[in-house]
């Protein structure tokens, strides 16, 4: 059986890359089961997908635990720990990430035991990060060695049916350009086996002890504990503050924003807090002096150097 | 019949499709949205002759699906979790008022604290409502339910809701291949309704459905009434599947039972996690284990004399129990223990509580309960019950409790 998971950004076509790769195996005749896992329903956040491939019936259901090739449309996520993305991670998996970064600094970084492959990109879907979910599926299509060009190809017209028709081509033409370029890899997803009842490792369970008192409600007794969640990390687009053209009326900015992530110094300049601006950009057009400016977040932390 | 991929919450919608409903009173709630989103599509654009109206809450939307119901229209309904607890001092009601309709149920745990993921406490608050419960574990079997459930509620001995349950994420939002019943085959198997007996609203012949009643002797007849219309369920249940299979060829029963012949040991449990227990059943036989899985497909009424039969003569059953009744546990396997008491050669039973409110059941731990169910059948001695739960878990609460201020103080050591 195939077991491939997708790790990206509410946004980024993970859930559409996913079925386009399950109808893709369904094309082939293959019994097929893709699902989406989200938490967060919001662009920006993260959430990943999977597909299970099998020529016989599948019976494992739900996360997949040991996969085969994890595909991360993108590359920012990588340290979340939230985002699980390496969870399972063996010898024999592909790991697959748009990313500028060579592959040896990620499996470094990382101490990643699979393979990885890097697609750059400032190719993968001319640079569009809406197209980088698309690039990998062309890609990962091509990488299993058993689908078709033919089968890819109807899963994206049966798949982008609800786009118009502008997006749905150029989605299409990034899948399949991701699959032509990999014929020239040798690497081949390689499908597994289901676990072994003769050489598992026990869970090790825990027998539950009865504890006392309210703290065993759901409750949050500790004051301002949001502020360990760095929602920062979902921010597709950054608001970034020309000083010089702020006339520091000291309110506009700070009040509207919903996140509560902008203060005023004491000079009564406003300060956006970037580990927690989700970038909505309600500040960007409250602002009446247009001093707010939007960048992508990519291009943004390659500017201020953030990215190494 | 055409081949297709579809969610469990795109086969149920294709299911009351099919079904031809002539009315769908709908309110949101995740994870079954969906199913009413596609069913509303399929109507604006024409393709389902149906009246949809959102109404202003789950109490309502039961109130009117079954108000269609008793005069004469077919309708569909759909919820999960706090939604169904909402709606359910008029399930109860409708029921009683012997209302033909299908309810969808999408499982998913209830607050608090919340969770959008699925477990059966949900549908279990609806145990004893009279409503008929009918378990999925396949997308394929959520749309063929669809279609099997509709002739159920409305066969003439039976006149009671069904529910067809199917689990959120683990069904709802999974796409797997599905044959879609064709059409007129579709037709051929689910007559119009309703048939020419059944109460059909004319405004000339008025009729009081629902009507109060006092007193405790013309009450108990009603109420046994339902009790014994659930009985009849069950063999109206497998009468039916055996003309679906006829038509269909795919073959449906109170149990699915999955390598059980000669096993020895065998897992109990319901939903969609139960064909996890399949792929560990076929891993456990790989090692040489005699294994099976048996898996009700109909709760309610309960398949009692069925479920006595699958399992006589086993060394020992593990009931993995997706809920939990608090102060007594896991709610399967309290009623199968009930339906074996007395039984010579009943198995040894062990119980489990696992997956609640989504919480995966690794492989692995299918392994250890085999494990642990040869253990205690070699000693005759059931092992005390057991919640899936690891230490690792234990760490990563006490994690989260760190951040909350709430260390609890252990008070001593139990279950």
């Amino acid at each position: 059986m195939y077991r491939i998971r997708f790790h990206g950004r509410g946004g980024q076509g993970v859930k559409t890359a996913s079925r386009i790769l399950g109808r893709a195996f369904f094309k082939e005749g293959y019994d097929v089961q893709d699902a989406p896992r989200y938490g967060a329903e919001r662009r920006g956040a993260p959430i990943f997908a999977y597909v299970r491939a099998s020529r016989t019936p599948i019976h494992e259901r739900g996360i997949i635990q040991r996969p085969d090739c994890i595909v991360v449309v993108d590359d920012t996520l990588m340290p979340v720990p939230a985002a699980a993305i390496l969870q399972g991670c063996e010898q024999k998996t592909l790991v697959l990430i748009i990313s500028d970064l060579p592959a040896e600094k990620w499996t470094h970084r990382l101490q990643i035991q699979g393979k990885v492959l890097c697609l750059p990109k400032s190719v993968a879907g001319k640079g569009s990060p809406l197209l980088w979910g698309m690039a990998c599926v062309g890609a990962v299509t091509r990488l299993l060695g058993v689908l078709s060009r033919e089968a890819l190809t109807d899963a994206l017209r049966q798949e982008l049916v609800t786009l118009d028709s502008a997006a749905a081509e150029q989605s299409s033409s990034t899948a399949l350009q991701y699959f032509d370029k990999m014929a020239a890899t040798q690497i081949v997803i390689q499908e597994s086996s289901p676990a072994a009842a003769t050489t598992y490792t026990s869970p090790r369970w825990l027998d539950m002890p009865m504890e006392i008192g309210p703290q065993t409600a759901p409750a949050i007794y500790a004051g301002a504990t949001s502020e360990k969640l760095a929602t920062g990390l979902w921010r597709t687009q950054r608001p970034i503050i020309d000083y010089t053209v702020c006339n520091r009326c000291w309110w506009l900015c700070s009040t509207f924003c919903p996140e509560g992530a902008i203060h005023v110094d004491s000079e009564g300049f406003p300060q956006i807090d970037y580990t927690h601006c989700k970038g909505c950009l309600v500040c960007l057009v409250q602002c009446p002096t247009h001093a707010i400016q939007a960048l992508p977040e990519q291009e943004a932390s390659r500017l201020s150097g953030e990215e190494k | 019949m055409q081949r297709e991929l579809l969610t469990g919450n795109g086969a149920a919608a294709w299911g009351a499709r099919l079904a031809r409903i002539e009315y769908l009173p709908a309110f949101p709630i995740t994870p079954q949205t969906e199913i009413i989103e596609t069913l509303s599509q399929w109507i604006d654009s024409g393709e389902m002759d149906c009246r949809m109206v959102t109404m202003d809450s789950e109490h309502s939307m039961i109130t009117a699906a079954g108000a269609a119901a008793v005069t004469g229209v077919r309708a569909c309904t759909a919820t999960s979790s706090q939604g169904l607890l909402h709606g359910m001092e008029m399930l109860y009601t409708v029921a009683g008022w012997r209302a033909p309709f299908v309810l969808i149920n999408v499982s998913r745990g209830l607050a608090a604290p919340i969770t959008l993921e699925p477990d059966h406490n949900d549908i279990l608050s609806a145990r004893d409502s009279s409503c008929i419960q009918l378990h999925c574990s396949t997308c394929q079997e959520v749309v063929d339910h669809m279609l099997i459930a509709f002739r159920l509620a409305e066969s003439e001995e039976v006149r009671l809701p069904v529910i067809v349950n199917l689990d959120g994420f683990y069904l709802s939002f999974t796409r797997e291949v599905v044959q879609l019943p064709d059409p007129q085959a579709a037709d051929a198997f689910l007559p119009p309704y309703p048939s020419s007996s059944s109460l059909r609203f004319r405004a000339h012949e008025p009729v009081s459905a629902g009507v109060a009643v006092l007193g405790g002797s013309t009450y108990s007849y009603f109420r046994y009434q339902a009790h014994l219309a659930s009985l009849q369920a069950l063999p109206r249940y497998e009468k039916i599947c055996l003309d679906f299979a006829n038509i269909f060829g795919r073959e449906y029963g109170p149990l699915e039972e999955y390598r059980n012949e000669d096993a020895q040991y065998v897992f109990v449990m319901i939903g969609s996690y139960a064909t996890k227990a399949k792929q560990a059943v076929d891993s456990l036989r790989e090692a040489g284990w005699k294994i099976g899985l048996v898996r009700p497909r109909m709760l309610r009424p309960y398949p009692e004399a069925p479920l006595c039969a699958a399992l006589q003569g086993k060394k020992g059953v593990a009931v993995i129990d997706q809920n939990i009744s608090m102060g007594k546990g896991g709610i399967l396997y309290t009623e199968l223990k009930s339906a074996l008491y007395g039984h010579p050669g009943a198995p040894l039973l062990a119980s489990f509580i696992g997956g609640l409110g989504g919480r995966d059941i690794k492989e692995e731990e299918f392994f250890e309960m085999a494990t642990v169910l040869k253990q205690a059948s070699a000693t005759a001695t059931p092992p005390p019950p057991r919640l899936l739960y690891t230490e690792e878990e234990m760490r990563e609460m006490r994690a989260l409790q760190t951040i909350a201020g709430a260390i609890p103080t252990v008070q001593g050591e139990s279950r």
